[in-house]
């Protein structure tokens, strides 16, 4: 019965759909919050004028996530490339807290 | 999505607008009355409208605070100008903070300004409940409401990027109007709608999500303070210690020479004077003046102030110094302001009023197109389901809205002044009226329910002044209404959108024809094509980039 549900799954037509809507809403989340977090602790500027930057950029870089997920070729690229810049942001901004430097 | 990015662009579009357009429609509503909620409160408090400000105003106001509250803790005076009559006086106690009371309010009166009388409006939510309802609905939990909002927020950003990548031609189809050709007239109009403020509609979604960034956003600040959020705001604004035990008895100094000495400073009127442990010899006396001298300035903290001893009236501090804003807040703080029209005089403020009627068109036009181009895809076949129920609910959310905001202006009216519970009950009123549209919209989803919900609307505003006239001396034929010009202005507004609806309303009942609904004579074609050759059905569902 599993396996039936399955492979019906896999030819819905809404599959795909289903898939970059999961990405685009949580991954471009994430995207965007570790991009927040990265620039909040890296640009050479005093803290809140950082952080006020990376906010004011953190709406536009989920909105570009989450068109890019939807423009591109398959659910697997769009999955691909929001997760891949998403890890990177996240290991920076965890290399630039001071505590985890030392 | 194999087809491209403009059409890719044109499904999402689609379908984020569809799914939360129902929402946005509220917000936009609710939203746009809010440039006007206090001008919408003091229409809905006829006890405050014979209040005329004076000279005297601020020393006046000084004695009513010395006595109600000679040893409050704080003590806060708004002082009348264009928007209110009267002045409002907030203090708190000084009595230790309950345990568990959350935030701690404090009281507040209102005073006559030219009298110093404390007067008692109705109780009333006044233009506060739309303003709460733009971004926390009502009785949804605060958080959950919040979050709700701002998804529907983010979808709106989404839509309008998308809509505009949809659109290859976007000028030219600006200056296209084809009326009176159903499908095509709703496309027309949904893209002047939404190009004419393109601007506006870019700022207000993308403002709205960063007045909420500590919700939305918080991991920069979590990131970059120890502490969050809090770190944050006490390294944005650092907040001085206030002072927290009260001082020995003494005299307040005469408030009025510092009023002036602020309005010279300044060459601004005074608006706002706040008291730190007043009737204390460690009294501190802030004077503020009417506004943030730009747009670019902060929010807190913006308004120009002298800080005064307030016992022998010495100056301590000029606010704002001349410190430098960065360019990074200038920019977060332009957006914020422009959101809430923090600067805006009274002209400007009727702009943005027009701009957020026009955001309302262009989420009703593109929710309509919906509807008309799946209509015109029956070919005169009887409507399905799910069809009948977006024109339902797109009936309910549109006039029934409309109808349920005069609803409550004529609850406020009609309800009697003194009865316990009439606060809620105008809110009452309010969602009950807009239940019984919902009702009627879901049993007549189609062009009957417009008309009659249309004509509802029409005669429900024009009746607004009338009931005003009959239960108010501050009507369209009073002084007191063009002396406090928002009071003939609400009247005057109410006309002109009964107008508008009107005009909806003959419109509708004129194009019987065009609109595809109900039996109606189809271009002729040839019956095989619908059948055989599905090329033709799918060529009408993307005819149209941006539906």
């Amino acid at each position: 019965m599993s396996r039936l549900f399955l492979q019906r799954l896999a030819t819905w037509p809404g599959l795909g759909v289903a898939l970059r809507t999961l990405i685009a809403v949580f991954g471009g989340y994430a995207l965007a919050a570790c991009a927040t977090a990265a620039l909040s602790v890296w640009l050479p500027t005093a803290p809140a004028t950082a952080v006020i930057t990376a906010n004011l950029l953190s709406f536009l870089i989920y909105t570009v996530a989450v068109l890019w997920a939807f423009s591109t070729r398959s659910a697997a690229r769009a999955c691909a490339g929001i997760m891949a810049p998403t890890l990177l942001l996240a290991g920076l901004a965890w290399l630039g807290r001071a505590e985890n430097l030392l | 999505m194999k087809a491209g990015l403009r059409q890719s662009m044109a499904w999402l579009h689609t379908w984020s607008g569809l799914l939360l357009g129902w929402l946005l429609l509220a917000m936009f509503v609710t939203g746009t009355s809010a440039y006007f909620r206090e001008e919408i409160s003091l229409w809905m408090a006829p006890e405050l409208h014979h209040s005329e400000p004076s000279p005297e105003t601020p020393a006046l106001a000084w004695a009513a605070l010395n006595d109600k509250a000679p040893d409050a803790k704080s003590w806060d005076l708004r002082l009348p100008d264009a928007r209110s009559p009267v002045a409002e006086l907030r203090w708190q106690p000084n009595t230790p903070a309950a345990p568990d009371s959350g935030r701690r309010r404090g009281e507040q009166a209102v005073m006559d300004a030219g009298t110093g009388d404390l007067l008692s409006p109705r109780a009333s939510r006044g233009g506060d409940f739309l303003y709460r309802f733009h971004f926390e609905l009502y009785g949804v939990p605060r958080i959950w409401a919040r979050w709700l909002v701002c998804v529907a927020t983010m979808f709106m950003l989404v839509a309008i990027i998308s809509g505009v990548i949809t659109h290859k031609k976007i000028f030219k189809d600006f200056f296209t109007f084809r009326p009176g050709k159903g499908q095509r007239s709703w496309l027309d109009s949904h893209n002047a709608t939404a190009v004419l403020a393109l601007p506006f509609h870019f700022m207000i979604t993308y403002s709205g999500l960063l007045i909420f960034m500590v919700m939305l956003m918080p991991w920069g600040m979590n990131a970059a303070y120890q502490d969050g959020w809090r770190g944050f705001f006490q390294d944005v604004f650092p907040r001085d210690e206030a002072t927290s035990e009260a001082g020995a008895p003494a005299t307040l100094t005469d408030i009025a020479p510092l009023v002036s000495r602020t309005e010279a400073a300044f060459e601004q009127p005074v608006r706002r004077i706040s008291v730190d442990w007043p009737n204390r010899d460690n009294a501190v006396i802030r004077v503020s003046t009417d506004k943030a001298p730009a747009v670019t300035d902060r929010r807190r903290g913006g308004n120009p102030t002298l800080v005064f001893n307030g016992t022998d009236g010495t100056l301590l501090e000029r606010q704002p110094g001349d410190e430098a804003i960065p360019g990074a807040f200038r920019v977060y703080n332009l957006f914020v302001n422009l959101h809430l029209a923090r600067f805006a005089d009274p002209m400007v403020r009727g702009l943005f009023f027009l701009f957020g009627l026009g955001g309302t068109a262009m989420v009703a036009t593109g929710m309509l197109l919906w509807v008309s181009k799946r209509t015109q895809q029956l070919r005169g076949k009887a409507p399905g389901g799910a069809l009948r129920l977006v024109n339902g609910l797109n009936i309910a959310s549109l006039t029934g809205l409309l109808g349920a905001l005069a609803a409550y202006f004529a609850a406020n009216r009609l309800l009697p002044v003194e009865w316990a519970g009439r606060e809620s009950w105008e809110i009452r009123v309010f969602f009950l009226a807009w239940l019984l549209a919902l009702g009627h919209a879901l049993l007549r989803p189609n062009r009957r329910g417009w008309i009659e919900q249309l004509a509802a609307i029409t005669v429900l505003w024009a009746s607004l002044p009338v009931l005003n006239l009959a239960t108010t001396d501050s009507h369209l034929f009073s002084a007191t209404a063009w002396r406090v010009g928002a009071l003939a202005g609400f009247d005057v507004v109410c006309l002109i959108l009964a107008g508008v609806w009107g005009y909806a309303l003959w419109r509708v009942v004129q194009r019987r024809t065009i609109r595809g609904q109900g039996p109606l004579p189809q271009r002729p074609r040839p019956q095989q094509s619908m059948a055989q050759d599905p090329r033709s059905q799918r060529g009408a569902r993307t005819a149209g980039d941006g539906a």
